[in-house]
């Protein structure tokens, strides 16, 4: 089956897009570009990067613009999948929601709409057991974005090795948030995955940090060699 | 041991970390051994072994369950209980002679229980997470637990421990999976199950 994935740079959507193609064939990557840094729907921080994602994947990128508001998105988000389907042929989509009940209702409509399959891999996997397959997997994800106590400036830019995995275990625990950060408490962004040709390295970034918001953004990047 | 049966398109799906893996964690968290079979492997040592099954739900566009229904010939015979989630749901109408139609639900909805029942005790309205496009005609034999403004959200055989469930209990309502793994279950000749 030819899939789409719907990607937004950070680890869950494209750990997704693994999955996917363990058991099928995924023919692009689909993004949504947000002017809107609070968007209920995709996730903002490097998403331009998401182009350099996938040349590093040697995948074709489907990308459109949406000025981000609540529900006017979802119609920027079905046109991005709809040239999915006319340039790629795609039958389903994949994405990386894990509990997000609001992102999953508002794709598998589309998807409905649209007729079209819609995977969600990560629906509901164990946090812990997730986050260690990513890392054993091979993906190196950055945070990109803190957005919740007791995260401070440290953690922007950060790898998520199995140290900051065990750091990220007892903040969960003790502060009640998602391990996965799904809630919103920090955001990703990957520079390798099992299935990138190319990584990316960053060659300039800025922080910018103040009480417990935060955002690594990435200024310039290239493709190295593996 | 629980048997818990993937329903979705194909062995070893995608959908199966979808439909199949978070049912198959809830029984593990509840402390019981658990195994999965897709529906086209199961074999009569699993249902023999199993305390309780339970049927899990599929991909909205995934339909091909409903091509087989000889794959499911050992729910009339088998004397254990079963919850059907959605397309199990389906599966245990249409094979105590209920029918499918058209009828979509898509995000959380309200569920109302019209029926008394131990699987849903206290819980006289909830929010469930629908996602389907068929809806059921009960079998005849069977009646309504739960219902939502599309349609049967739940349903028992009078008699016999058999649940169909439309919604999805993985998603915001694990205690109907947990409720079904510890009630005491009792067929009609008096024997419990286990």
């Amino acid at each position: 089956m030819q899939l789409g994935a719907l990607v937004s740079g950070g680890k869950d959507s494209l750990f997704a897009c693994y999955r996917a193609m363990q058991k099928e064939h995924v023919a692009c990557l689909i993004t949504v570009v947000s002017e809107n840094l609070e968007s209920y729907m995709f996730h903002t921080p490097n998403v331009r990067l998401v182009e350099l994602q996938a040349e590093a994947a040697a995948l074709p990128l489907v990308q459109v613009e949406t000025g981000g508001e609540k529900e006017a998105e979802l119609a920027d988000l079905k046109r991005a999948i709809e040239i999915a389907q006319e340039e790629h042929g795609i039958e389903g989509i994949v994405s990386g929601a894990i509990l997000s009940v609001y992102q999953a209702t508002r794709i598998q409509r589309i998807c409905h709409g649209l007729d079209l399959w819609c995977f969600n891999p990560l629906w509901h996997a164990d946090p812990e057991a997730y986050m260690e397959d990513l890392i054993a997997a091979g993906f190196s994800a950055r945070i990109a974005g803190v957005y919740s106590y007791p995260f401070d400036a440290s953690w922007l830019g950060r790898c998520i090795d199995a140290q900051a995995l065990s750091e990220l275990k007892g903040i969960a625990k003790k502060h009640r948030i998602t391990l996965t950060g799904e809630g919103g408490e920090y955001e990703t962004f990957v520079l390798d995955a099992p299935f990138f040709k190319k990584r990316i390295e960053i060659l300039s970034a800025e922080k910018t940090y103040c009480n417990y918001n935060g955002l690594y953004r990435i200024g310039e990047a290239r493709l190295v060699v593996k | 041991m629980i048997l818990v049966l993937d329903l979705c398109y194909r062995r070893d799906s995608l959908s199966r970390y979808e439909f199949v893996a978070p049912i198959a964690g809830i029984v593990r968290r509840a402390g019981v051994p658990c195994t999965v079979r897709h529906y086209t492997e199961v074999r009569d040592t699993d249902l023999e072994e199993a305390k309780r099954i339970v049927l899990c739900g599929t991909a909205l566009k995934d339909n091909r369950f409903a091509s087989s229904p000889e794959a499911f010939g050992w729910i009339r015979r088998i004397r254990r209980p079963i919850l059907g989630i959605c397309a199990g749901m389906q599966v245990l109408s249409r094979t105590f002679g209920g029918t499918v139609e058209p009828g979509c639900e898509i995000g959380m909805i309200p569920i109302r229980r019209i029926a008394d029942d131990p699987l849903f005790d206290g819980k006289e309205t909830f929010e469930g997470y629908a996602l389907h496009r068929n809806a059921i005609h009960l079998p005849e034999t069977f009646r309504v637990l739960a219902v939502s403004e599309g349609g049967i959200q739940a349903m028992r055989h009078p008699v016999l421990p058999l649940y169909g469930v439309m919604f999805h209990p993985e998603v915001r309502n694990e205690w109907v999976v947990e409720r079904f793994l510890t009630l005491p279950l009792l067929f009609p000749t008096g024997g419990e199950e286990e």
